[in-house]
Order: structure tokens, then C-alpha cells, then sequence
């Protein structure tokens, strides 16, 4: 069998692309998105600076899945955010870590950023007391610490004073932080608190355009080891010129109080399409 | 059944089937990460030596998972042929190997083998060739299929135009969309991975790129890969869906943990086909084929869903096969391996995404699917463009049939990177292949023309390509 029959035909172009761009396209695109579009050629391939571009974009993002969490001027801003009232009380934040010792291991191993340290786990075993809680908060660095410390304290800002403004008065578990952790280690720690619901607020893995988006992900009663990604809901590039704080903390607080009153998470719960409305800009075409 | 071969009198053994694949398995870190990669170069040899001199036929007796268990190994046992079989059913997985790179595998011969060949077969022999032997084969094989397009054809390759934004922004995908359709990308599928996993935002993005595609006679199919009960509750609300998406995986507990099952899939199936969306392509008929499916290796050990008999492990490379049988029973339009995303625990560097690429690739095409790849890594992944470069060219001359069609190979949504409109253009140009061919004639004539010349204008190209509605 030949493999290219058409190879004999070597007078055929790939039809239209050869054309110039209409002028002045590029900046119109460039103007209505992030994405790299309009980009100058050489060829049909991408001209020198668009390739640098590229590289410099890659070379950033390398060096933030690299970069290390600042715990404790995290803690200090967390307990800022406290001390502005109108939020529900959440204790002292506890700092965790997970069982994967370093960036290296962490990144070879997510089981192990799966699960708690052992010091960790002994620790939250003493704190547990008889009660439960409604809600745990957790925040975790996982591929992206500078996501975590740009997003989280704006974001928990617009979150928290809608939060304590329900009735019967939510119980809220302490604020975890965590370093070297990924989504599942929620699980582990909201069953040692007794937390019904879990909120994992988490950096994203790096992208070219946005080495700093956070991810947050909602967990009915989840169970260690046994919750599949199925029970969670998920909201995803919370960032400037992602999805806005306000916007993202809407939809939290509906995960939160919609889980809490059917009682489930996950592809049974379906995202808030009212909430959806009023971001979108709704387009059609000329009839 | 023990397995066992001897290397310069040091006898290494293997205790079960699924071991034994394991170890034959070319290193990768997600079988590390499962403690089933072989302890040492010369285990992993010793096992593909025994790999080589097993019976095809044990992997119909001996199963990894098992069939009172797991409904994907009942469908692969239950829809196996043996008519289609009986040409190979004597070889070995090594006298297979030789077989397949010999003169008598015409392209012919490979097609009728399909339904006869199961997941674990075709896993195993491609554990024992190297890259050439992946592409050589592969490229022999034509799976074609059509919904407005024709896709898979010899001297053909086609792009999924991947338009994502951030948060959904009607105007932000309709740039992207302009900018790929341009360059001459969309003839696979127009297909939009959403941030919002609702029925309202799969309505509206369907009918935005409904109404692209109608006013400028574009032959192309359009999907937005929502979960399929999304999708099917976007239909009842009277969405123009083509293609219906699905992510899927080798094992039945794996698929539970995306939200799946096969009875699920049937009825997805079932009510896309009730819509009769398909066009007429090149050849005269009817486009029936409406399914979309993506997969990748170590998706089920991520859920923790790859164990089979007794608890064994499998491998992630035999489960990815498995995930193909599924695929296979829904006689899809696409199929692609998103081969780097799942990032550096499965996939470590560039080496092993490549040959995952061409491993998924060959797997694939040999149990008769239309398969095309995510060429892509991840940021935390030890890997790059150039090595996105290679995987390109490589599968490209092995008859790939689509791949993804980027901004500038950045996804802003999903944050990986994958293959630009521009790499698409580079593989097409180098290798003298065409998109498909309802798409090429449209790019020849008056669509593409219209679309340029409106886009020419000196009033905004977007305004002319869409008119906003106001809110309220």
C-alpha cells in the first residue's frame, strides 16, 4: 500500500494559508483574548520573536512549579482576614504538610501528597474534640505556591462574610495550610476533624499564560482513600483575568450550601447556571 | 501460571500474567509509581523474552481483570471474533510482532484483523517493537470515518481547532476560532473544553459555533467536551450537538470514578444519533459516526482503579489498550490519546510521552480505531516544544489522523501546552498531506474567502462575524 498517494502530486499547495493575514487582524484578536492568537510568521511557521516569547512564557512557568510556599506570611494574612470581623470563627490555622518530603518527591510521588505527614496527622488526632463541623477550609500549595499566596486571602475575603451570614451559624473546622499537597489530601483531614464538607483551595498547575491560577474543589463527607473525582465539584482559574473573586465565591457558596442541603457532591451536582449568566457575554450572528 | 526465563543461568520468574506485562513494559514513572516496573534493565528483558514466546490465545483464557467484575473486560470477551482471529491465532506474541512487519500485513489483512484482536494482544506485542516498528505497522492502517468531514483518509491530516478561554468568553473563543479557521484548522472537530460543566454553557457555545459554521458553509462538526450527562441534558434543551465527548478508561471502576459506564455511553450514543446531524461527505454517504472519546495512560491508577485478578496490578500502558475496546463498541468519529497531560508522575519526561504517543497510537489503529493525538505536556513535566517537535513529525509519518490545533500551542484554560494551527501547517507541508477533503475544498473556494474578506474589512472582523446581544 502507498502510504501518501498523493505524493506524486507535488504541485499541490495547502490551499489559502500562503495569503497574507488581513491587515490589522492580529491586534483585533489579540484584543478580545489571552490566547496567542494573530501571531507574526515566517513561513507558515511562527516568526523569532513570537518563538521567544514562547520560551521566556515556559521558562517562567518551570520556575513557579519550582518555587516554595511562604507559610507564614500566609498564616499573618489569614489572621488579618480574622480580625476584620463579619467573618465565622475558624481558629488559629494549622500548618500541615503532607508525606512527600520535598518539591522533587512531590512531584514523582502523589500518593504521598496525598496523605499526611505522620506528625501532622498525630496533631490534628490531639486537636480533634467531640464536636463536628459543617465546613473545612483548606489551603493547599499544591503546583502553584504563588496561587495560593496572590488568591487566597482576596478570595476568602469575598467568601467568608456571605458564609457567616448562615443560619442555623455554620461550624467551621480551623483554617488548614499545607505544603507538598494535592486535592485528595482534604479527604484525610476532614475526616479527622469531622467536617461534613470539605473546600480544598489549591494552586493550579502552571500554564504558559497564567503560572498563578487557583483551583477550588468541594467534597461532600468525603472518605479517604475511596472518594473519586466523580463526588467533586470543581472551579478552576480563579486569577486576575481568570474568573473573578466575586464571581468565584458565589459559586462556592452555592457548592457549599447546595452540597450541604442534598447532602452530595459531584457529577450529581451540576454547576449553577444562574450564577453562570451574569458572566458570560451572550453572542449571536447577524440573521 | 508462573512465567519464567532463564539469562545467563539467573533465572527470573514472573508469578501472574499482569506482572509479566508489567515488566516487559519499556520504563515509565507510573508503573514506579505503582511498584510494577521491572527491578532492572535485564528483568524488564527477560520478561519481554517471555512475553515473545506466549500464545496469543492465553490472553483470551488468562484475563487481568476479572470478566464477573468488570463490565470492559466482558465487552472485550463478549464482542471478541474468532473468525477474525484465526489467522493469527497460532503465533506468539513475538511471530505476531514479525508478522505485522512483515509483507503479508497489507493494509487490508490489518483492518479485518481488528475484531479479532483484543486490548491485552495488542498491548503486549507493542511492548516488545520499538518506535519504527509502532510507526511502520501504524502506518498501514486507515481507520476512516465521517460526520461532515471525512477523517483518517491516506495523504490526510486533520486538526481539532481547540478554541478554550478561561471563562467561557463567547468573543475570547470566537478570536481563537477565527484565527484557527484561517489557518486552515477545524476539519477533525471545532471542539471547546468548557470551565462551566453546564447545560447552559454547552447550549450556548454549540450554537455560537453553530452559527460561525452556517454562515460561512463551514464543513466541520462541533463538540464541547462537558461530561456526557451534561451534554445529554444540553440536548433536551434543544442544543445543536455533533459530536458527543467522552473521557474514558480501561477498567470499569476506573470509568465509575469518571462518571461513566458502558450503559451510560449506549444511551448517549443512542440519543446524539436521534438528532441526525450528520452530512454528506466526499464519497456521497451519510456521516454516522458521532462519538468522541479521549483517554491516556495512568488515568486509572490515578483513581486507584488498575487492579485485576487477586488484587494484581496492571500496568498503565495494557489499561490505556483496555480503554480502546471501549471506545471501539461505539464505532466513534475521533479518538485521541492526550498523551502528556496527566503529567510527570505517569509520563516523566519527553522520552516516555513519546513513546506513549506511539505506543497509544499503534494500540489504537491495530483494534481499528480513527486515532489521533493530543501532542502535549504539562509545565511540571521534564519536557518541551522540541520534544513536542519530534512526537509531531514521528506520528505524522505514521498516519496519525488529527491533532490538536492550539493558539500558539498555549491552552489558556486547561494550562498545558499542546500543537499550534502553525505546527499543523509545518507536519501538513513536510509531509505533503491535506486537511480532509470536504475542508480543502471549502478552503478553496468561496467559504474561506468570505470569512477572509470579512475578516479584511476595516470594521472590526468580529463584529461582522458575530453580532453581540446585549445583556437583559
Amino acid at each position: 500500500m502507498t502510504l501518501y498517494p498523493d505524493q506524486g502530486d507535488l504541485e499541490v499547495e495547502s490551499p489559502s494559508i500562503a495569503l497574507p493575514e488581513p491587515a490589522g487582524l492580529a491586534s483585533r484578536l489579540r484584543a478580545l483574548t489571552p490566547a496567542r492568537v494573530g501571531l507574526s510568521r515566517a513561513g507558515e511557521s511562527i516568526a523569532t520573536q513570537e518563538l521567544l516569547d514562547f520560551q521566556l512564557a515556559h521558562a517562567l512557568a518551570r520556575d513557579a512549579v519550582h518555587a516554595a510556599l511562604q507559610p507564614a506570611s500566609l498564616i499573618s494574612n489569614l489572621l488579618d482576614l480574622a480580625g476584620q470581623g463579619a467573618v465565622p470563627e475558624f481558629g488559629t490555622p494549622l500548618l500541615l504538610h503532607s508525606a512527600a518530603r520535598d518539591r522533587t518527591t512531590y512531584l514523582q510521588r502523589p500518593d504521598l501528597g496525598r496523605l499526611l505527614a505522620l506528625e501532622s496527622r498525630e496533631r490534628l488526632k490531639q486537636l480533634r474534640r467531640d464536636s463536628s463541623f459543617d465546613l473545612a477550609l483548606i489551603i493547599v500549595d499544591g503546583l502553584a505556591a504563588l496561587a495560593v499566596e496572590r488568591h487566597t486571602v482576596p478570595l476568602l475575603k469575598a467568601l467568608l462574610p456571605a458564609l457567616s451570614q448562615s443560619s442555623p451559624p455554620l461550624r467551621m473546622a480551623p483554617l488548614c495550610v499545607v505544603e507538598q499537597g494535592r486535592v485528595a489530601i482534604g479527604d484525610e483531614i476532614a475526616h479527622e476533624l469531622a467536617a461534613s464538607l470539605v473546600v480544598v483551595l489549591i494552586g493550579e498547575r502552571p500554564g504558559l499564560s497564567s503560572p498563578d491560577s487557583l483551583g477550588a474543589y468541594i467534597t461532600w463527607r468525603p472518605r479517604p482513600g475511596q472518594t473519586t473525582d466523580a463526588a467533586r465539584n470543581c472551579i478552576s482559574n480563579i486569577r486576575l483575568g481568570g474568573l473573578a473573586y466575586d464571581e468565584a465565591a458565589s459559586r462556592l457558596l452555592y457548592y457549599i450550601q447546595e452540597g450541604t442541603r442534598r447532602q452530595l457532591t459531584g457529577v450529581g451536582l451540576k454547576d449553577p447556571d444562574a450564577l453562570q449568566l451574569s458572566i458570560d457575554r451572550e453572542m449571536r450572528l447577524e440573521s | 501460571m508462573d512465567f519464567g526465563h532463564t539469562i545467563r543461568g539467573i533465572r527470573h520468574t514472573f508469578p501472574h500474567l499482569a506482572g509479566l506485562m508489567a515488566s516487559a513494559t519499556p520504563f515509565r514513572s507510573g508503573d514506579a509509581l505503582a511498584g510494577i516496573a521491572a527491578k532492572s534493565a535485564e528483568e524488564r528483558v527477560a520478561a519481554q523474552y517471555v512475553l515473545a514466546d506466549l500464545p496469543l490465545k492465553v490472553f483470551l483464557n488468562d484475563l487481568l481483570i476479572p470478566y464477573e467484575t468488570d463490565e470492559v473486560t466482558r465487552l472485550i470477551v463478549d464482542t471478541h471474533d474468532s473468525d477474525s482471529f484465526a489467522p493469527i491465532a497460532s503465533l506468539t506474541v513475538g511471530e505476531f510482532r514479525d508478522w505485522l512487519l512483515s509483507d503479508s500485513a497489507t493494509s487490508d489483512r490489518l483492518v479485518a484483523l481488528a475484531p479479532g484482536l483484543t486490548p491485552e494482544m495488542v498491548a503486549a506485542v507493542s511492548k516488545v517493537m520499538r518506535i519504527q516498528d509502532l510507526i511502520k505497522v501504524a502506518s498501514r492502517i486507515r481507520v476512516v470515518t465521517r460526520f461532515r468531514t471525512t477523517v483518517g483518509l491516506p495523504g490526510r491530516l486533520s486538526t481539532r481547532l481547540q478554541p478554550n478561554h478561561p471563562t467561557d468568553d463567547a468573543a475570547g473563543i470566537a478570536a481563537s476560532l477565527l484565527d484557527g479557521l484561517l489557518l486552515g484548522s477545524g476539519d477533525a472537530v471545532i471542539g471547546i473544553n468548557p470551565v462551566s460543566d453546564s447545560p447552559a454553557t454547552v447550549t450556548r457555545l454549540l450554537r455560537m459555533i453553530e452559527a460561525v459554521r452556517e454562515r460561512y458553509g463551514i464543513p466541520a462538526q462541533s463538540c464541547v467536551l462537558a461530561h456526557i450527562t451534561t451534554q445529554l441534558a444540553a440536548i433536551e434543551q434543544g442544543a445543536p450537538l455533533d459530536l458527543l465527548f467522552q473521557s474514558i478508561a480501561g477498567s470499569e471502576a476506573a470509568n465509575s470514578s469518571f462518571g461513566v459506564n458502558l450503559g451510560l455511553l449506549k444511551e448517549g450514543h443512542e440519543a446524539a444519533q436521534t438528532l441526525n446531524r450528520g452530512g454528506t461527505c466526499a464519497d456521497g454517504t451519510m456521516g454516522k459516526n458521532l462519538m468522541y472519546f479521549e483517554t491516556g495512560q495512568g488515568s486509572a491508577l490515578s483513581a486507584n482503579a488498575h487492579r485485576g485478578v487477586n488484587g494484581a496490578k496492571i500496568d498503565q500502558q495494557t489499561l490505556e489498550a483496555r480503554a480502546y475496546a471501549v471506545a471501539r463498541h461505539f464505532s466513534p468519529m475521533l479518538v485521541n490519546t492526550v498523551v502528556g497531560f496527566i503529567g510527570p508522575e505517569y509520563l516523566y519526561d519527553g522520552k516516555q510521552i513519546t513513546r506513549a504517543a506511539l505506543e497509544d497510537h499503534f494500540c489504537g489503529k491495530l483494534l481499528g480505531l480513527p486515532m489521533g493525538c493530543d501532542i502535549c505536556y504539562t509545565n511540571h513535566a521534564e519536557a518541551d516544544q522540541d520534544d513536542m517537535d519530534s512526537i509531531l513529525t514521528l506520528l505524522g509519518a505514521a498516519g496519525v489522523n488529527y491533532i490538536m490545533g492550539v493558539p500558539g500551542a498555549d491552552d489558556i484554560m486547561l494550562n498545558y501546552q499542546s500543537t499550534s494551527f502553525h505546527d499543523a501547517l509545518y507536519i501538513r507541508s513536510l509531509l505533503r498531506l491535506q486537511p480532509a477533503p470536504e475542508f480543502e475544498a471549502w478552503m478553496r473556494c468561496d467559504g474561506i474567502a468570505r470569512l477572509r474578506s470579512d475578516a479584511a474589512k476595516g470594521i472590526d472582523a468580529l463584529d461582522s462575524l458575530v453580532e453581540r446581544r446585549l445583556p437583559g
